[in-house]
């Protein structure tokens, strides 16, 4: 069987593909980004998914599956161009695969798209729409990109989709989202609030991927393991300095004195748990991760 | 032993059953040392304070879900604390009651965290139904805050119930047993409310009582538990069949009511009621 992974040279994804490689698949990458050890196994391609010889991977390889992550966020990536990689990139994928008989699509999307709001509830579900975008704008290309990857289920129900909404993870590469917010020792807090963080080892969230993959899953799945912990929790078991700071104060702070850069609207997703329930991921794949959230945050300590 | 740290809080605790994890919370964000810290001064409170007896508390069950349904008064909170404190402080079965906050209360900050510390969250459907999936005892006062605000001249009237109880009772197959709290009119007797302070702070009400401060008189409490009560239904009836069940739950209140109102020699007692000596057990 060949897997295509776009967005190959993503910290996530390069596990995913060994993962795949490991267990006698065949894994195709493209990706912008260059990936200078690329293991044997794995051919890849530095191309853009929007461009034609993204196209030309498709036609030639013929892959039967499809790992979708090539997508960015704000702490890289400027407005328009995260719309035409996120929305555009995510359209041009699965139409390459409609047309070129792809079998399997799997689109990793993020937890966050679920939003965070003071009177949301602990544990989404699926059937909960993603609110994300109407506070924090700089999430709204990707809830986009969710809903469109699930549009597919309607639109080429010859395809299986699977919609992956990951919680944050944390593992030895250093990468993700939650990673760049605890990327220095000092994390900001805001004052009086102290929301519930889902995180998973980066590990086990590769072994998530490759099981959906692997089961073939349809539908749209919320990813997550241990059960969650306080943000305060996190800053302590990682080594970190939670510091608090009163509300009016927090945009000011950011990016300066030694703490990592947010946007503004990001003070939600401080503030506000994003929990999510993985009971239909779990059964229907049998996931079971590995790592605890103690065993995740003590490998992930400052020294 | 310190007023933060008090013996029988910290071991009915370790009881509950409830899976913390390796830090000590659940999860849902409800933590072991918060409760202690927050449950100890609400022991004393309990004891020597508001002197309060339970009985009845045979009817809450060990373990497993279940839906405590309470009359409000008393404004401050005070008689929800205690109900709380008394299902904890049960040696026989110590449970631990958990609220459906106010929305405005889980805005704001500290309260928040303070609040789902000690496992009160915001007061949405999903969470009580997540509760209860996970076999916890959820504490609902279906008069909301209308009820928490009543004037000592209304006491002890029930005013009108939210049906959003029932709903969930009959969706999560949940019994429900009927509590009456006793004294918390007494305790702070509402005699009028400032409403443009209450706008200010965007809270549903500020009251005014004799003593002048949001502190409870020492009045002797009591609380009591009714038999637990099921109804048939999945929570999709209509609402002339749900408010028929909630009729039932109110009567069942009203009588619990009027057995605690009977029970006590005058209404400002300060003696504590002798009651079933279980929840002072040492």
């Amino acid at each position: 069987m060949k897997i295509l992974i776009t967005g190959i040279s993503g910290t996530l994804a390069r596990g995913v593909a060994y993962r795949l490689t490991r267990r006698g698949y065949r894994v195709i990458g493209i990706d912008r980004r260059p990936w200078p050890d690329v293991p044997e196994g794995v051919e890849m391609h530095q191309a853009d998914i929007r461009k034609r010889p993204a196209e030309d991977v498709f036609r030639i390889s013929r892959p039967d599956a499809l790992i979708h992550m090539a997508t960015v966020t704000h702490f890289t990536t400027d407005t328009e161009e995260r719309y035409r990689i996120n929305l555009g990139g995510t359209r041009k994928l699965f139409e390459y695969c409609h047309e070129y008989g792809v079998k399997q699509a799997v689109f990793v999307g993020r937890h966050t798209v679920y939003g965070a709001t003071p009177d949301s509830p602990l544990y989404h579900t699926e059937d909960e729409p993603p609110l994300a975008g109407a506070a924090f704008k700089e999430l709204a290309d990707l809830v986009a990109a969710d809903l469109y990857a699930g549009s597919a289920l309607w639109r080429w129900p010859e395809l299986n989709t699977a919609v992956l909404r990951l919680c944050y993870f944390l593992g030895p590469s250093r990468g993700g989202t939650l990673a760049g917010f605890l990327s220095k020792k000092r994390v900001p807090l805001v004052l009086g609030f102290d929301p519930l963080y889902q995180l998973m080892h980066e590990w086990d969230a590769e072994e998530a991927i490759t099981l959906a993959v692997e089961k073939q899953l349809r539908g749209v799945f919320n990813v997550a393991g241990p059960p969650p912990v306080l943000l305060s929790t996190v800053c302590e078991a990682t080594g970190r300095r939670a510091i608090p700071i009163p509300e009016p104060l927090y945009p000011a702070v950011l990016g300066r004195f030694g703490f990592p850069y947010l946007p503004d609207d990001a003070i939600a997703h401080v503030k506000y748990p994003i929990v999510i329930d993985n009971k239909a991921f779990i059964e229907a794949t049998g996931f079971q991760p590995r790592y605890t959230a103690k065993q995740t945050m003590e490998g992930f300590r400052w020294h | 032993m310190s007023f933060f740290d008090d013996p029988q809080v910290r071991r009915n605790v370790d009881r509950l059953p409830i899976d913390f994890d390796d830090y000590g919370f659940d999860r849902f964000g409800l933590s072991k040392k918060a409760l202690i810290r927050a449950y100890s001064p609400m022991a004393y409170m309990y004891r020597h304070y508001l002197k309060v007896t339970a009985f009845g508390l045979e009817n809450v069950p060990a373990q497993g879900r279940a839906l405590v349904i309470a009359n409000h008064s008393g404004g401050l909170g005070a008689d929800a604390a205690m109900i709380f404190t008394s299902l904890l402080l049960n040696d026989d079965a110590p449970r631990l009651g958990q609220g459906m906050a106010e929305y405005f209360l889980t805005r704001a900050p500290f309260a928040r965290p303070a609040l789902s510390k000690v496992g009160h969250l915001t007061g949405i459907p999903e969470h009580g139904e997540q509760l209860l999936a996970d076999e916890r005892l959820v504490v609902v006062f279906p008069e909301g805050a209308r009820g928490a605000g009543k004037l000592y001249k209304d006491r002890y009237k029930l005013v009108r119930f939210g049906t959003g109880f029932m709903r969930l009772a009959l969706k999560m197959d949940t019994p429900i047993i009927p509590c009456a709290f006793i004294g918390g009119e007494e305790s702070f007797p509402q005699l009028f409310h400032i409403k443009w302070l209450a706008r200010l702070v965007k809270g549903p009400f500020v009251p005014v009582a004799p003593q002048l401060i949001f502190f409870p008189l020492p009045v002797a409490c009591q609380i009591y538990y009714g038999a637990p009560m099921r109804f048939e239904g999945d929570g999709s009836e209509p609402d002339h069949v749900i408010q028929t069940y909630i009729e039932e739950v109110r009567h069942a209140m009203e009588r619990l009511i009027s057995t605690g109102l009977d029970a006590r020699p005058h209404p400002f007692m300060l003696q504590r009621m002798p009651g079933p000596d279980k929840e002072r057990a040492p």
